[in-house]
């Protein structure tokens, strides 16, 4: 099976041929994988170097002149790095464009801190109408991203990760899938996390959503999940922990209701090692997903 | 809405009471009048865009980036017809669509919202980018910056990748009125030079070299004018 990435560079050199306003716009990341697609439209697959204020600043250009551009590089260096040029070159000027990053949370543990985006999402969070594609399979990657570079003039985020689940779920780049029926509290997992998250709640009494589609928040589809049940609502992120849960406390406004966060910790780790080390450190392997998850359903004194 | 500008008859030597419509409230005064010379210029004899071909696909853009001190250019834009002189009056207001930094979303032939330093650059290599992969090679792109504003490293990237990419339809005008702390030794044109642009240096002033500057042939290279002008007091 291919990566996302490798998928994301099979399908966009595919629908450059067929779509003549797409326009991919790159930082050296990734750029052996185009060159073909390079030599096919010279013109709309551009590597502006090691330069990523101008990775972002080209594609605001690129959208003012009608075309769809789609900008990829490490999510740190994508999101992080030019913020302000996200900010302004696309929402500031009324245009859009997707971003397509790679490497995620923690992506290359052994390459440390500087590669690492866990807040990446949070961060687009303070920007106004952009939408967050986290997908959890190479499939769904090319499902989101066939969605993301058919959507108008929208802003769109695209997070690729190495991290997968073993199969693709039909997502819609838009709605929550429920996964698992309970009737005794909601668990959504975001994107990579499915397969840990199902292994985790094995044989306990909850609804497991799947969501790949995390802005904007399926907010409606967490509240039906919930329906007359206790609103006793998990979070599971591949990204920094509490990125949606003022999402969620929004949409469960109208009842009382609880919410755990788990996702990224906030604190540098300074280890190196393997992705499943770094997802056992921020307590998001199977073993420890269930007994936080069990201690935060366990009915509390005086209940 | 209503035509009420003035139909195209506004010279240069109605700028300045166009300028003084904006009373009082303009934090960046003398900066709005350094621009007036370059972009009387630029819009009077060497831009094709109009108000009626504001939205054409084949009309110049040009993106101010120096974005602060806007009163100039909102004289010019309102001397060639593309709003209503009497915006002038309400500049900043709530009400306005004038701002202290214009958005291309409210005012009708502005290309980009401005205001922080070192975005027009970018974004009109990547304009330049843009028309030439739809095949537009007709329409110019140019951008504004001030000297100052060359301190943001986003402009150099922009000027290192500029000119070997040969965007021969992107121009740069630089205002120099020495207001960057450190300087830039050795001018400022030599640092468009060395990246492969071609590039000029000008009295800002002197409305028949600008046009000189502006209109002079650069053939597969970026063409980058320097318009010096006195320093601010």
């Amino acid at each position: 099976m291919d990566t996302m990435r490798e998928r994301f560079i099979t399908i966009t050199s595919e629908l450059l041929d067929e779509d003549p306003r797409l326009a991919l716009v790159l930082a050296e990341i990734s750029m052996d994988g185009f060159r073909p697609a390079q030599r096919a439209h010279p013109d709309r697959v551009i590597n502006v170097g090691i330069r990523e204020q101008l990775l972002v600043g080209v594609g605001g250009g690129l959208a003012l002149t009608g075309l769809r551009p789609v900008m990829h590089t490490f999510a740190s260096f994508l999101v992080e790095r030019p913020f302000e040029q996200v900010k302004l070159d696309f929402g500031h000027q009324g245009t859009g464009g997707v971003l397509v990053s790679a490497s995620a949370s923690y992506d290359w543990p052994a390459g440390g801190f500087t590669h690492m985006a866990p807040g990446d999402v949070a961060l687009l969070d303070t920007l106004d109408g952009w939408k967050v594609h986290v997908p959890g399979h190479p499939d769904e990657a090319e499902a989101l991203l066939r969605h993301a570079y058919a959507d108008g003039d929208e802003k769109v985020y695209v997070r690729l990760s190495q991290l997968s689940n073993a199969a693709p779920r039909a997502v819609d780049g838009a709605r929550f899938l429920t996964v698992r029926e309970g009737s005794a509290g909601v668990v959504v997992a975001v994107g990579p996390t499915l397969d840990d998250v199902l292994a985790a709640t094995e044989g306990l009494d909850v609804t497991v959503l799947y969501a790949t589609t995390v802005r904007p928040f399926d907010g409606a589809g967490l509240r039906a999940a919930v329906g007359s049940g206790p609103a006793d609502v998990v979070l599971v992120e591949p990204y920094l922990a509490g990125t949606s849960t003022a999402a969620a406390n929004d949409a469960l406004a109208d009842l009382p209701h609880r919410v755990l966060s788990l996702g990224v910790g906030r604190a540098e780790l300074r280890r190196y090692g393997t992705i499943e080390e770094h997802t056992a450190a921020h307590g998001l392997d199977p073993r420890t997903l269930r007994e936080r998850i069990s201690r935060f359903r366990a009915p509390r004194p005086g209940a | 809405m209503t035509q009420t500008t003035a139909d195209a008859t506004f010279r240069y030597e109605d700028l300045s009471a166009l300028m003084a419509r904006m009373t009082g409230a303009e934090k960046h005064g003398p900066a709005a009048t350094s621009t007036l010379d370059v972009l009387w210029v630029l819009y009077d004899r060497v831009l094709r865009v109009t108000p009626d071909t504001a939205g054409d696909r084949e009309r110049d853009r040009f993106l101010l980036s120096k974005g602060h001190g806007p009163m100039a250019y909102y004289a010019v834009l309102a001397a060639k017809g593309f709003f209503p002189v009497t915006w002038l009056d309400g500049f900043g207001g709530y009400d306005s669509p004038l701002g202290h930094h214009p958005d291309r979303t409210l005012i009708p032939g502005v290309e980009i919202g401005s205001g922080s330093l070192g975005h027009g650059l970018p974004l009109a290599v990547g304009s330049a980018l843009g028309l030439r992969a739809q095949g537009l090679t007709r329409p110019a792109v140019w951008t504004l910056i001030g000297d100052a504003e060359l301190d943001e490293g986003s402009n150099h990237e922009a000027i290192a990748y500029a000119g070997p990419a040969g965007l021969d339809r992107l121009h740069t005008v630089v205002i120099d009125n020495d207001s960057a702390t450190h300087g830039w030794r050795g001018g400022i044109a030599s640092r468009f030079e060395a990246a492969g642009w071609s590039a000029v240096t000008v009295d800002g002033r002197d409305h028949a070299a600008l046009h000189a500057a502006f209109t002079a042939a650069h053939p597969g290279r970026p063409h980058a004018v320097v318009a010096r002008v006195e320093k601010k007091a």
